[in-house]
């Protein structure tokens, strides 16, 4: 257990990076995944059919060849970045579409009775879309978008695998190469850092489903 | 055009409106695509010379790129194939025993689950291949080279837990009556789990299981990233780096692992429809739905 003790600072710092990752994925994934929803149950065919190419394509892709995609094929367009920000975006965009089906989901599980009874007394379709439907499809939505974030939280080891640099994973290849340390303590220490992650993501996600509950 | 909950059947105006929205729509994603394809015009990655080893039979490539592509994609259908039948075997038997088991029992099971859930599938690889490297155990008696069961392993070790958590979700939707009827005419718990329990739970869970078999069969990638296995995405990417055709190469790849996987989807949709038909499935599949995660 030396080599987790003795690089604790090691540790904390690719420990944070490794965090940093998943928040930014987080919110880009739910920004992008929000609007290929929004796409797919708007009235316009062309965006309906947009956004069910979207999610057909990206959610039978592997991540990893959505990485290799954007890290390998983009720089041969002319669009260069670091590693971190290809693989952040690579994520972004695999989880987008998960993001996209759970919301739909929580949408369509709004039972059409309560937009009817909204435009009975009188509500416009804005109206009754802001204060009746989405607010209700948002809370039913909490438990599969939050699984779905968390899924992501595990997939960002994919990102690090691909050598980000100074993230949790790449730690533990800097720490057995150069340092000439064993695996098995250097990869416990890792599997540590992501299963603390994971779990408080899964906490935190109890504590809003509980509070957002919607009493049946 | 479909309807949702969000607005009633369109009527005249309505319908005029979606017409000009389509027009707008088509109009802003038509000129994002040529932008993107202009693009790739004038950084050449049209050219004949990139694409030609994938799409021209006349060409000294094209069999030697497609004979690789397919020994690839053979790679990753035996991983796939070995990972999915020991996950389902030992998915069986963790998630019995932790149903049947006392509650000492129970507990190091439980933190096997719990353990291998919260990990990263990529790690769980790495731990397996550095866990057999480092400790420099003979595989070589299992038939195939030592990287396939390394993703096997580590894929099964990944997914065992997943499926035992499927069927646990399938068994605590039964309606409690059919355990205590079992009992009733005298089986023993053993018999009650086998003959009674776990079919059903089976069945109402088939959707949720075979969405995961999607997921083991793109997980089988992982292991291009971590180049120990030579599969079909690791075969692309040796392709891609002698015929300096990243986009290509990655092109062909992702499409076919896309076939794949959506055949696979598909066969999950028909069968949720056949057995939604036969009878009510939701609140299983919606447990599932919490046991599992999505990707």
């Amino acid at each position: 257990m030396e080599a987790v003790t003795d690089n604790l600072d090691l540790y904390w710092s690719g420990f944070l990076r490794s965090l940093g990752i998943c928040l930014w994925a987080m919110v880009g994934s739910l920004a992008l995944g929000t609007v290929i929803a929004a796409c797919r149950v708007s009235p316009v065919p062309a965006l309906q059919g947009f956004g069910a190419a979207w999610v057909t394509l990206l959610r039978n892709c592997p991540l990893t060849v959505v990485l290799f995609f954007v890290a390998f094929g983009l720089p041969e367009l002319g669009i260069n970045a670091s590693y971190y920000v290809f693989g952040v975006g690579a994520l972004i965009l695999y989880t987008s579409a998960f993001v996209c089906e759970a919301l739909r989901a929580g949408i369509n599980s709004v039972s059409a009775g309560q937009a009817e009874a909204a435009r009975a007394i009188g509500l416009t379709f804005t109206q009754s879309l802001s204060t009746v439907v989405l607010p209700q499809a948002f809370r039913s939505s909490v438990p599969p978008v939050g699984s779905v974030i968390i899924a992501m939280f595990k997939n960002s080891a994919v990102v690090g695998a691909f050598g980000v640099g100074r993230d949790l994973y790449s730690l533990s290849e800097r720490l057995t190469s150069s340092q000439g340390l064993s695996f098995i303590p250097v990869l416990t220490g890792v599997a540590i850092g992501y299963l603390v992650i994971t779990l408080s993501a899964g906490a935190i996600l109890a504590l809003v489903e509980r509070k957002v509950a919607i009493a049946r | 055009m479909s309807t949702s909950v969000l607005y009633d059947a369109p009527g005249p105006r309505a319908r005029r409106r979606s017409r000009i929205g389509t027009a707008i729509a088509l109009l802003v994603l038509g000129t994002l695509v040529m932008l993107a394809v202009l693009r790739l015009v004038d950084r050449g990655q049209f050219d004949y010379e990139l694409w030609a080893p994938w799409i021209d039979p006349s060409t000294d490539e094209f069999p030697l790129v497609w004979g690789l592509v397919g020994d690839g994609l053979r790679a990753t259908l035996v991983a796939a194939a070995l990972a999915i039948a020991f996950s389902l075997v030992v998915g069986v038997a963790l998630g019995t025993a932790r149903m049947m088991l006392g509650r000492a029992g129970r507990v190091p099971v439980i933190a096997f689950i719990e353990l291998f859930r919260g990990l990263p599938v990529v790690i769980t690889l790495v731990i397996v291949w550095r866990f057999f490297e480092e400790l420099d155990l003979d595989i070589s008696a299992l038939p195939g080279e030592d990287g396939l069961w390394y993703v096997v392993i580590g894929l099964t070790l990944y997914n065992s837990v997943i499926i035992a958590e499927i069927l646990r979700a399938g068994v605590a939707s039964l309606p409690r009556g059919q355990g205590e009827a079992a009992m009733a005419v005298g089986m023993t718990r053993w018999q009650v789990m086998r003959t009674v329990l776990l079919p059903q739970a089976f069945r109402v869970m088939l959707p949720a299981l075979v969405s995961q078999l999607v997921v083991i069969l793109k997980d089988t990638s992982l292991a291009a990233l971590l180049a120990f296995y030579t599969e079909l995405l690791r075969r692309g990417n040796l392709i891609a780096q002698n015929l300096d055709n990243p986009i290509q190469s990655l092109f062909v790849v992702g499409s076919i692992f896309i076939l794949i996987n959506y055949a696979l989807s598909r066969v999950a949709v028909w069968l949720e429809r056949r057995l939604s038909r036969s009878r009510g499935s939701d609140a299983a599949v919606k447990a599932a739905e919490q046991a599992v995660p999505a990707t």
